[in-house]
């Protein structure tokens, strides 16, 4: 008896002991929607996963997986991550918000947090850049550049991230140029270079001479490098490889302070469930350099707006604005809060076409 | 709603190449499948033709070397399959699904240098007056010779298993391979020379692809193609024809959504995001009323010993 409750509570120790081990390493995980060299989102989000071993060398592990589809199968990789010992999963794309929460309550123990999202719980955040505030200056820039005042949006999927970005593009567009229109398509996927490439190619077919995208591969860049003169915008990621021509400017996430700092939380015990949403002025969104294509003067007043909307002087929705049906949105001198933004299921008035529901 | 913004003659052309990568990748699969082997692999050989093509291209400078190694990519990789199925006798479905992960995984490895670059063009063919007739000019006579390739290849691949011996011999393979050892082919030869050419053709759809239809070289660019392809060979009852009308299908109806949504049509976008899926298959299921079935072996292990 007591030779066998001496060899358990060795055998426990022991146990204990490899767990203590084995827990001086804090493990993060990351959940990609696209491969890691799409160029865009998914590879940023990676540069801020490499960013995290950099910063934190040994004492940090991280894994990831890359082309996990939104919903159901990401919640069987999430499973697999927290079984493996994850203590601090990020999950990458709005489509992992119900699965994020779905697992995250299974292991109350791993911190969970997802981008775009806006559902919480106590293990679980949720972060955003305030991407919007890039496309009011892409939106400016086209609008001053665009020749047969068609602009194209490429769109993802109708979800409010990608509203809001349409709208604020599209406010900035008209600023400068009433006789501005959007044609967008939706090509329903993040991550298709073939459909992202057709979708702009019929964009510039039917006479846009901007392509603006949401999706996440360099091929609308493509197209309109070989369609000749048309200008793009890089998103999530610089694209600097097709400027200065047709990228003219891009919208760069930053990710890296963020996931250093949450990993940091995570080691000193000190995470907590937020809801980050930082924009131009914190860093986490960057404007790409504005090449010589775009005239001295649209550069410059490019990049003033960046100055304003980063010390907080303008905000990127700012009345008087109507919704698409003429109603009221906001009076004259208001601006937008947090919530009706995150929420946003409307085009402000000019748009023209509706929102898939 | 502007209707008139779709211009009719871009748009077929458009769809001629958006549906070319599709006509390689499932005419290549349909031989494939002829023969009795069903080869999941599909998308795996697609994109490692594709980035095979993309790096030959240009480092070379010639377009048309980058579609021979594409296609000589996409045939090595198919090799591994044959090695596995056919000499190992391993599990076909299983096989196919590790070639299409393995495909993946080495083409992004291939890759990682070619990101950002942009690839030699392949002019079109010069038609002389014949491009100048209106309307059927530009839509016709405005491509690359892959894309007339590709067509020659689905009539090829008709004729060949219609009309001639070696046509019979595949087709004998895949409706019973016992019955066709018996009479003294060699069945495992045969299917892995089925499999080189359906790799090979894999490989250049994924090519047009990287070289054509973006161009550029992106990972994981193909995004799932090649399962099309897997499933237009089915609904297409194997029948070379049908295959070819129903990636045109796919083609254009993808096109004319694209096109549509710009145009500002009012049909929900949900509805024309679908439509390219759910009308080819309406229309080859129908067409596929008269009974043609799969290949009797397909899919089934072959031993001699059997």
């Amino acid at each position: 008896m007591k030779l066998s409750a001496l060899l358990t509570s060795a055998a426990l120790a022991l146990g204990l002991a490899t767990a203590a081990a084995a827990d001086d390493k804090t493990k993060v995980g990351f959940v990609y929607v696209g491969p890691v060299g799409d160029g865009g989102w998914t590879y940023e989000h990676n540069k801020g996963r490499l960013a995290v071993e950099e910063e934190f060398g040994d004492k940090v592990e991280t894994v990831f997986v890359e082309n996990v589809a939104e919903g159901p199968d990401s919640e069987r990789v999430m499973t697999q991550m927290a079984l493996d010992g994850a203590d601090l999963i990020f999950t990458t794309s709005f489509g992992y918000m119900d699965p994020t929460i779905n697992v995250a309550k299974k292991f109350p123990k791993v911190k969970f947090e997802h981008a775009t999202g806006y559902k919480r719980a106590d293990n679980v955040s949720t972060y955003s850049a305030r991407f919007y505030e890039g496309r009011a200056i892409q939106g400016h820039i086209a609008g001053s550049m665009t020749e047969s005042n068609i602009i194209g949006y490429i769109g993802s999927y109708p979800i409010p991230e990608v509203i809001r970005g349409i709208n604020s593009a599209f406010i900035h567009a008209r600023k400068v140029n009433p006789d501005v229109q959007f044609k967008i398509v939706w090509a329903y996927t993040w991550f298709d270079p073939a459909k992202e490439a057709d979708a702009a190619k019929v964009l510039i077919e039917q006479g846009a001479d901007v392509i603006l995208q949401h999706t996440d591969s360099t091929a609308p860049q493509a197209a309109a490098q070989e369609a000749g003169n048309v200008i793009t915008f890089g998103q999530a990621s610089d694209m600097g490889q097709y400027a200065p021509h047709p990228r003219v400017s891009s919208i760069i996430d930053d990710w890296a302070p963020y996931y250093i700092a949450r990993t940091k939380a995570v080691m000193d015990g000190t995470w907590e469930s937020t809801d980050t949403w930082d924009g131009i002025g914190a860093g986490m969104v960057g404007i790409g350099e504005i090449s010589d294509a775009v005239p001295a003067k649209v550069k410059e007043e490019a990049l003033a707006l960046k100055a304003a909307l980063a010390d907080g002087s303008y905000h990127a929705f700012t009345g008087p604005l109507n919704k698409q049906d003429g109603s009221a949105f906001l009076a004259d001198g208001a601006t937008a809060d947090d919530g009706t933004l995150a929420g946003m299921n409307f085009y402000v008035e000019g748009i023209e076409g509706t929102i898939p529901q | 709603m502007d209707l008139s913004a779709i211009n009719p003659i871009l748009f077929i052309a458009g769809f001629l190449v958006a549906a070319t990568p599709l006509i390689f990748a499932a005419i290549g699969e349909l031989v494939v499948e002829k023969s009795g082997v069903l080869n999941l692999g599909v998308e795996g050989m697609m994109i490692t033709g594709a980035i095979c093509g993309f790096a030959t291209a240009v480092e070379t400078g010639s377009p048309m070397l980058g579609f021979v190694a594409a296609a000589v990519g996409g045939a090595a990789l198919s090799l591994l399959f044959a090695f596995l199925t056919q000499i190992t006798l391993a599990n076909q479905v299983a096989s196919g699904l590790a070639l299409t992960l393995f495909g993946l995984g080495l083409s992004a490895l291939l890759g990682q240098s070619y990101v950002g670059i942009k690839p030699p063009r392949l002019g079109d063919i010069n038609f002389g007056p014949l491009a100048d007739i209106p309307v059927i000019g530009p839509i016709l006579f405005t491509h690359d010779i892959i894309l007339y390739l590709g067509i020659a290849l689905v009539a090829g691949v008709w004729a060949v298993l219609k009309f001639t011996r070696a046509g019979l011999i595949l087709r004998a393979v895949g409706e019973s391979h016992d019955a066709a050892h018996a009479l003294g082919y060699k069945v495992v030869r045969i299917r892995t020379l089925a499999i080189m050419f359906g790799g090979a053709c894999a490989g250049i759809g994924g090519a047009y692809i990287s070289l054509i239809r973006v161009p550029q070289w992106t990972e994981g660019m193909t995004a799932g193609v090649g399962w099309i392809a897997l499933a237009l060979v089915v609904f297409a009852s194997w029948k070379p024809w049908r295959l070819l009308l129903g990636a045109y299908l796919f083609g254009g109806i993808t096109q004319l959504q694209l096109n549509l949504q710009g145009a500002g049509v009012a049909i929900p976008v949900e509805y024309l995001a679908m439509s390219p899926y759910v009308i080819t298959i309406i229309v080859l299921v129908i067409l596929s009323a008269d009974k043609s079935a799969a290949p009797a072996s397909l899919g089934r292990t072959f031993h001699a010993s059997h």
